[in-house]
């Protein structure tokens, strides 16, 4: 397996993840679609997958991709929950910019 | 495992409640396996047995604070008429949603691996997005539940990454094997493994809603049911802090040198932040969750002492804190239910109305502004004494003085409920098993102010 490793080494993994993820950190902080607000949840989730693959063929150990497998599912649940608190929204006030949302104030 | 075990066939039994119709039992039915798993729970004292091939280790601290967190949720659930009024037909799948959160608290504050830390934080997390969003034609509620669930999962993605930097670092997230690593390489500088920490460290301050990362609290915390609010503040956060300082106390401790410093800046922050900001709310709920955000700043002391000190501080700040706070919560909800305000001045002649409710009132203020014979000054006394001991002085003075500004705050709803008028003169009544919960959470207040050691060393 580690042949791979020989022809892209893993620096580049982390490397191609770390911006992955911080697109993802900027979408988050930079959007206002709900909906996009959490494909960029999503990217640094899976960005975070991408690394764990990537280092556990580095070790030599299955467990990192085992978490791979745990992290989509919880995403998936998270997902289900998400897109329903988005309807949930959507139902009340016919969008779902998050800047109309500012009701709650001190 | 029988404590989890218990807690999910609880869940599940609860959400056959609608189609069964036996709807009307689900609360007993939840209490009976909330007591069930507690029981279990105290039986695993002084065994320390691992459970799901080393996922789990059942020590004392993890019986110690999983019992907390199961009676105040057995707590919350008494009060179970007042969660929703018009929503009630769904009070079978609340109840369950609550029942299996709690198994993630147990998961969180009893993990050997990062795996099941990840696991128990997401199953808290996305049972409190459900439950901030429970009230579905109110717009507060609404946002309470969009901005937790996108402030949730944001987090979730830094502790990951950590999780994962950790993982790229020792090759493996079982606990035991990262100290031994951690231990072996404490005098050079690995970047990886740093990056890890400060990582995990940024996704558990957001959990247990430190500054910089407090944003979403308050809103959060007014937008939602009050009496998921409680919930929230208490088992929520006692979780957190559960599971944050296994993490560090049994993982990072020989490098304590690099993130001590964090800690500290993030300590101070959070206390001035937290007590300031509380000081000019008028609506409660909002004051309540600035003062917890502050309670966090006081609880992040404990993780910076060497020794085992720190975790019996933190688990009696932990059960004080819960205590007073459940109580307060509860207060809030009814005073808000008869009077329709959220602000202090709801509590307005509280005493010709309830004269038991505004005694209760003012003892948990008192314990959670830390006055002597309530549980609030121990915990408060053992947390700054951990953390002299460690040589943290300083530190301590910052959190006197900060705990001096929380009590301008705390008696406000004393003052107005003892020495204001009040608009109506209606009688606030309430069940007898309420106001016997009640009592009984203000009689443990005082007996802990009292007599600490009747909480055991852990």
């Amino acid at each position: 397996m580690n042949t791979i490793l020989s022809i892209v080494p893993i620096q580049y993994y982390i490397i191609l993840s770390a911006i992955l993820f911080s697109i993802g950190v900027m979408g988050v902080l930079t959007r206002s679609n709900a909906i996009i607000i959490f494909m960029s949840v999503e990217i640094m989730l899976n960005s975070v997958n991408l690394l764990l693959a990537a280092f556990s063929t580095y070790h030599n150990d299955a467990a990192g991709q085992i978490f791979v497998f745990f992290i989509m599912a919880v995403a998936a649940a998270e997902v289900a929950v998400g897109l329903a608190i988005i309807v949930m929204i959507y139902r009340n006030i016919n969008t779902i910019d998050i800047y109309n949302l500012n009701k709650l104030k001190g | 495992m029988n404590v989890v075990i218990a807690l999910t066939i609880t869940g599940i039994l609860n959400l056959f409640g609608s189609i069964f119709s036996y709807r009307k039992i689900t609360p007993l039915l939840s209490i009976i396996g909330l007591t069930t798993a507690i029981v279990f729970n105290s039986m695993y004292w002084n065994t320390n047995q691992s459970f799901f091939n080393h996922m789990m280790v059942v020590d004392n601290y993890a019986v110690a604070f999983g019992t907390v967190c199961m009676v105040l949720a057995a707590c919350l659930i008494i009060f179970y008429n007042r969660f929703m009024g018009d929503n009630d037909h769904h009070l079978p799948e609340v109840l369950s949603v609550i029942v299996l959160s709690v198994d993630g608290a147990i998961v969180m504050v009893s993990y050997t691996n990062l795996l099941m830390l990840f696991l128990g934080v997401e199953i808290l997390s996305i049972s409190f997005y459900i439950l901030a969003g429970l009230k579905k034609k109110d717009l507060g509620s609404n946002e309470a539940a969009i901005k937790y669930f996108l402030m949730g999962a944001f987090s979730t993605g830094f502790l990951l990454l950590g999780i994962t930097l950790i993982y790229g670092a020792t090759a493996s997230f079982d606990l035991s094997v990262i100290s031994e690593y951690v231990k072996l390489n404490s005098t050079s500088t690995n970047y990886l493994l740093l990056s890890g920490v400060l990582l995990i460290l940024v996704g558990l301050l957001f959990k247990v809603a430190a500054a910089p990362f407090h944003f979403w609290t308050p809103d959060v915390y007014q937008g939602a049911p009050t009496i998921i609010t409680a919930f929230f503040a208490t088992v929520g956060k006692i979780a957190s802090f559960g599971a944050f300082y296994r993490l560090f106390q049994m993982c990072f401790s020989p490098i304590v040198n690099e993130w001590s410093g964090v800690i500290m800046v993030v300590a101070i922050i959070t206390m001035f932040i937290g007590n300031i900001t509380a000081l000019q709310q008028k609506n409660l709920k909002r004051m309540f969750a600035y003062s917890s955000i502050a309670h966090a700043g006081y609880m992040l002391l404990a993780l910076l002492s060497h020794d085992y000190l720190g975790g019996n501080a933190i688990l009696f700040y932990s059960i004080a804190y819960g205590i007073s706070s459940m109580s307060a919560f509860i207060i809030i909800h009814i005073i808000q239910t008869q009077t329709g305000t959220d602000e202090a001045m709801g509590f307005a002649g509280l005493v010709h109305k309830n004269k038991t409710l505004a005694m209760i009132t003012a003892i948990s203020m008192l314990s959670l502004s830390g006055i002597p014979l309530t549980a609030g000054f121990f915990g408060k006394f053992y947390l700054f004494s951990s953390a002299i001991e460690s040589g943290y002085v300083l530190l301590v003075c910052l959190a006197v003085i900060n705990s001096f500004i929380g009590i301008y705050y705390y008696f406000k709803p004393v003052i107005e409920s003892y020495f204001k008028d009040s608009i109506t003169d209606d009688v606030i009544k309430l069940k007898s098993v309420e106001t016997i919960l009640l009592i009984f959470l203000s009689i443990a207040t005082i007996l802990l102010g009292i007599f600490p050691g009747l909480v055991p060393a852990i």
